[in-house]
């Protein structure tokens, strides 16, 4: 028999806020705001409209980084680079309720059998989905551990049949500046582009993400689906894909247009070779505590591959990793 | 005496208006750290440093606009706040290296050799602050009869050259967006270009300028 005890500190059911309410919530603070003239305070306040969230029903428990502790999802969902929505930090946390990720388009073209348009249903519908916690390291020495729930791209890829044409694995962020405040400017050359070579999108560890903690993912961490490659640096993880082309020859990348000197096509996670403009010895593990705390935190030293040498080491055999960096 | 007077009450408000940037980054840290708030973001080491690096040079441009502003609405008192802006600058900037230093590389010493060393934008920064260290010590009154008037203006028109570097230190430093250095480095431009223009008009014949 289960017995139920009740602790003082637990939500009663009357308590709860019904799901209607919650989904309007934000309307009615926004109202409130308006009202109030409160939408000229900073814009850190309006950062705490957040977004609704939904679970997705059947996510797959894997043994990936058990052991990590992870990021709050206040701390990935309120600092980020995600220039489509501004350069700060907190600019996509703030701007990002702007995209609209449903109905959700992804075009696969190229050298495929299978290509065309796609919902994002059509995408991720026959495939399980699995959560795995990752490290995330940004090229700008911080790092994160985050619960991705997603699909090995592999499986993905391997249902559009590409041809032996296929070398490489070319991906396309949405360009609308109604919905990305940010393309308004010049900051990057819209549309984010980014791409791996074959062998490196058919990894095992390589996976389309499509949330984050069980739930959709949230519109300012790339909703509805982006790229995430735990051995290499942050940027290559594109977000808000909307266009897959399987193509012949290395296709472009955004950073390494922006600054060929400073980021690489490979862009693999390695602590022996520094940015030009800092080291990238150690990195700041951003839990998601603010403060003093994190003020005060010891450094983290950096792992070649990002601790994942062991399943993506031998793609890069014979290969100087100082010239293809 | 009406000078005298309004210094007294100017003086502290320049004071505690320059120290206005420091009190909301000390409360902010506060705040986050007791309330769980995220004024500076999950990564405060890095927002620290940017942020006392912008003071340091909103300070320097400030610093650089009083003359100007003395000049165009003949309020030569305002000068008498100068040097305690140009002071607070620099007390920006020590902070601002420190942060660097102290939490950012944590007191990793060599590792900070290397940064002068091999990354041009940091050593911009560290040029910039050993200019301003003549600045600060000969910034008493006692120094300015020592060194004599003249010389000490001259010395002292290092800010020119050193609001030049820092802002080139701001841009190097960028990623991508490069809004905030360029207009820094306009205002910059405008004020410098004030004194070139100001330079002129007085070395004009003095039959052209009485005319």
């Amino acid at each position: 028999m289960l017995i139920k005890t009740t602790k003082a500190s637990d939500v009663k059911p009357s308590e709860i806020t019904s799901k209607d309410a919650f989904l309007n919530r934000r309307k009615f603070i926004q109202t409130a705001a308006i009202v109030s003239g409160a939408s000229l305070l900073p814009p850190f306040v309006s950062s705490s409209f957040a977004a609704a969230r939904t679970k997705y029903p059947n996510v797959k428990k894997t043994a990936y980084g058990e052991a990590e502790k992870l990021t709050t999802y206040d701390g990935l969902t309120e600092y980020n680079n995600f220039y489509e929505f501004g350069t700060g930090k907190s600019d996509p946390s703030r701007n990002a309720h702007n995209l609209k990720p449903e109905p959700w388009t992804v075009e696969i073209t190229g050298h495929a059998a299978k290509t065309g348009k796609f919902s994002f249903d059509d995408i991720i519908k026959p495939h399980q989905l699995e959560e795995r916690n990752y490290r995330l390291r940004c090229v700008e020495a911080w790092s994160m551990v985050i619960p991705w729930v997603g699909i090995p791209l592999a499986d993905i890829i391997k249902r559009f049949e590409p041809t032996s044409k296929a070398k490489y694995v070319a991906f396309e962020t949405l360009v609308d500046p109604k919905q990305m405040p940010g393309q308004k400017r010049n900051a990057l050359d819209w549309p984010y582009v980014e791409g791996l070579r074959m062998d490196e999108a058919m990894n095992p560890l390589t996976l389309m993400a499509v949330g984050v903690y069980g739930e959709h993912m949230p519109n300012q961490n790339g909703a509805p689906i982006r790229l995430i490659v735990p051995w290499k640096y942050g940027f290559k993880g594109i977000k808000s894909i909307v266009k897959i082309s399987f193509v012949e020859k290395q296709p472009p990348a955004t950073w390494n247009i922006q600054a060929p000197r400073e980021y690489g096509f490979y862009s693999n996670v390695n602590p022996n070779i520094d940015h030009p403009r800092w080291s990238q010895k150690k990195e700041r593990r951003i839990t998601g505590e603010g403060g003093l705390t994190a003020l005060f935190a010891p450094k983290i030293k950096t792992q070649f591959m990002n601790g994942y040498a062991e399943e993506v080491a031998a793609l890069y055999k014979g290969m100087d990793l100082k010239k293809f960096f | 005496m009406a000078i005298k007077r309004s210094r007294m009450v100017f003086k502290p408000l320049v004071f505690i208006t320059s120290l206005l940037p420091l009190g909301w980054l000390i409360f902010a840290l506060y705040s986050d750290t007791v309330l769980g708030t995220k004024y500076m973001t999950a990564d405060p080491i890095q927002k620290l440093d940017r942020e006392l690096g912008d003071w340091a040079l909103i300070l320097i441009i400030i610093s650089l606009t009083v003359r100007p502003l003395a000049e165009i609405f003949k309020k030569g008192e305002l000068v008498a706040y100068r040097r305690m802006i140009g002071l607070f600058a620099f007390f920006y900037v020590c902070l601002h290296l420190s942060a660097y230093v102290g939490l950012n590389l944590q007191l990793d010493i060599d590792e900070f050799i290397k940064d002068i060393t091999k990354r041009i934008f940091i050593t911009i920064g560290i040029i910039t602050f050993t200019l301003l260290l003549p600045l600060a010590i000969t910034s008493t009154k006692g120094m300015i009869k020592r060194i004599g008037g003249k010389r000490w203006q001259k010395l002292h028109m290092l800010i020119y050259p050193i609001s030049l570097l820092g802002v080139f230190h701001f841009y190097m430093m960028v990623r991508a967006d490069f809004t905030r250095p360029s207009i820094y480095l306009a205002i910059i431009l405008v004020l410098l270009g004030y004194r070139i223009w100001a330079k002129r008009k007085k070395s004009r014949p003095k039959k052209v300028a009485a005319a």
